[in-house]
């Protein structure tokens, strides 16, 4: 820092004291890059209560109603019909919870961009990181491995306690058995992903309710509007559907999914991806190009 | 220093700010001073890259602000008070940003320590009195220890010592060297903090002068007369083209007349005079008077996004 030409600066003083030690050490070098704005966003993350009750939500949810939904068929199992009971599938019913575990992973994506527009801190956020795509890829990074771990947690906490819950009526599934871990590894998987599709649409519409509104109305009202169309064009529209997505990947049998219809899982969570990466792809365009 | 050069901000059919071009030289505070909704906060968004420019440019040290390789160490800026998320401690709110430039986090520490938050610190934020929220955006300004500071309404919100702090502290930083633009609506409020004035009306500079040189043209300009006969007198200065206008205690205000004039004036009309005296026009006159017309285009185009209020978006 130096001082202006009007104001000069008396001639050295022999004892004067060492210049203070510099109040921020200097930068490593370059230019700020991606690791910090990560560590930035963690700490975003981790700092508030939403974050815990979201997290707490999407696992309770998803733990609870699956033991509520394997609790039932074990319970039902001797008034079954035969087809009801060889189409069982207890991986799938054990992660049924999924459904409502997908709405509290979908508001924490939503939350990780759209708080920050309703309490204006993107503009302090985009001040410090003016690389916005930065920005918004570090929220996706560290959503998704947030998002991906509780996940996973959930989906198998649920698969156990809902194999428990099941009694000694139902067949139960064992991880070792053909499409089980696939199924169970697959739910984690589709919850982050549809967490990282909330965030993306967040980043277009960058209000909570609306955002909020948006991502409940692919999920649940999309599948009632397929619903109402002929039966052809259900069947080939169905495999796009997020929901019927999450379904096919937490079965492990055919039958009760029109799997005829669905994509193999990898790939039902491969379109899955898409989408998210689509919705965040725009989100990174409009976030480029709008005033914050 | 800050170059501005030929900014226009266009909202749909509302110009906000309309080829506006300034320099905010280091070393001294400069006052950025406008009516509410001429464009103060437009500008300043557009200064750290918030608001990207219809036409023209805006650099900070040569360059643009999405170019600068560390941002939040070369330039602070206090935008809006109260932008923190409730439910996250001050602490932690000033370590998110800090992290993005890799600023340890003793620096947060310190900064809270300097604008009086440590004791603070760990509460929620959403907690935080409007003064404080204040305080903590002044915090995240200076976190980066940078060499530009930019201040969009430092002092709303905070009570009367607050307020002196404020001033204490943005001169200190201008003493250092370091380039200080700080905005306000109010005259009287620059003419204690800031050396420099940029001030615009309607998106349009209107002046970019020193302080004094403000004050000096635009005070000493009126004259307070007190006479027994004042109901003679005035009929003669206003047929010379003076205005004039009743101070309220049975003196009159007179303006484009100066004091030997209107002593020459009452002298050849026989009339004794009482009083006569220069009367300093406020400073909050003036800026009326200059920014007049850019006024009431504030009743005008109220609530239109960017010209609604300063930070109010």
């Amino acid at each position: 820092m130096t001082t202006t030409g009007g104001v000069r600066s008396p001639a050295p003083d022999p004892v004067a004291p060492a210049p203070p030690r510099p109040a921020v050490p200097e930068p490593p070098g370059g230019a700020a890059g991606f690791g910090g704005v990560l560590r930035s966003e963690w700490t975003k993350l981790r700092t508030v209560r939403s974050t815990t009750w979201s997290v707490v939500a999407t696992v309770v949810l998803t733990v609870g109603i699956g033991m509520l939904a394997t609790g039932m068929a074990a319970s039902h199992w001797s008034h079954r019909s035969l087809i009801d009971r060889l189409t069982f599938d207890p991986t799938s019913r054990s992660l049924t919870g999924l459904l409502f575990g997908q709405l509290a992973v979908g508001v924490l994506g939503v939350l990780a961009i759209s708080a920050e527009y309703g309490t204006g801190t993107i503009r302090a956020t985009l001040a410090a990181v003016p690389h916005r795509h930065r920005v918004l890829a570090a929220k996706a990074v560290v959503f998704a491995a947030l998002a991906a771990a509780v996940g996973e947690v959930a989906s198998f906490i649920a698969f156990f306690t809902g194999q428990a819950m099941l009694g000694s009526g139902p067949p139960h599934a064992a991880l070792g058995q053909p499409g089980v871990l696939r199924a169970v590894v697959g739910g984690g998987v589709y919850l982050a992903l549809l967490g990282l599709l909330a965030l993306g649409i967040a980043t277009v519409v960058r209000h909570t309710a609306g955002a909020i509104s948006a991502f409940v109305g692919v999920l649940f009202v999309l599948p009632l509007i397929v619903q109402a169309l002929p039966t052809s064009v259900q069947d080939a529209v169905d495999r796009y559907l997020p929901a019927f997505i999450g379904a096919v990947t937490t079965a492990t049998r055919p039958g009760a999914h029109r799997v005829f219809a669905a994509f193999p899982t990898w790939a039902g969570l491969g379109v899955l991806a898409g989408y998210a990466l689509a919705a965040l792809a725009v989100g990174a365009w409009l976030l480029q190009r709008r005033d914050a | 220093m800050i170059e501005a050069r030929g900014l226009v901000k266009r909202y749909g059919q509302v110009t906000a700010v309309d080829g506006l071009s300034f320099d905010v030289p280091p070393g001294r505070v400069t006052g950025f001073l406008g009516p509410n909704g001429s464009g103060k906060s437009t500008t300043m968004r557009m200064i750290v890259g918030l608001d990207a420019p219809d036409a023209g440019s805006v650099t900070v040290g040569g360059r643009p602000y999405r170019s600068l390789p560390w941002p939040l160490r070369e330039v602070g800026a206090l935008l809006e008070a109260k932008a923190i998320h409730p439910g996250r401690s001050a602490r932690n709110h000033l370590v998110a940003l800090a992290q993005t430039n890799a600023i340890p986090g003793r620096r947060v520490d310190e900064v809270l320590e300097l604008v009086g938050l440590a004791a603070v610190a760990r509460r929620r934020a959403g907690t935080f009195s409007l003064g404080m929220g204040q305080r903590l955006g002044i915090a995240a300004a200076l976190l980066g220890d940078p060499g530009v500071l930019l201040f969009d309404e430092p002092v709303n919100g905070l009570d009367p010592e607050g307020i002196r702090w404020v001033r204490t502290l943005l001169k200190g930083l201008a003493a250092e060297g370091r380039t200080v633009l700080v905005s306000s609506h109010l005259m009287s409020e620059m003419a204690l903090t800031a050396d420099h004035l940029v001030v615009i009306g309607r998106g349009r500079l209107v002046a970019q002068t020193s302080v004094e040189e403000f004050i000096a043209s635009h005070s000493g300009r009126a004259v307070r007369v007190r006479s027994p006969r004042i109901a003679d007198l005035v009929p003669a200065l206003v047929t010379t083209g003076a205005t004039v206008e009743p101070a309220g205690d049975g003196a009159v205000v007179v303006r484009g007349a100066d004091g030997p004039a209107v002593g020459d004036l009452a002298a050849s009309l026989g009339i004794a005079l009482h009083e006569l005296s220069p009367a300093s026009t406020s400073l909050e006159d003036a800026f009326m008077e200059l920014t007049a017309g850019t006024v009431e285009y504030h009743g005008e185009v109220a609530g239109v996004p960017g010209t609604g209020g300063d930070g109010q978006r």
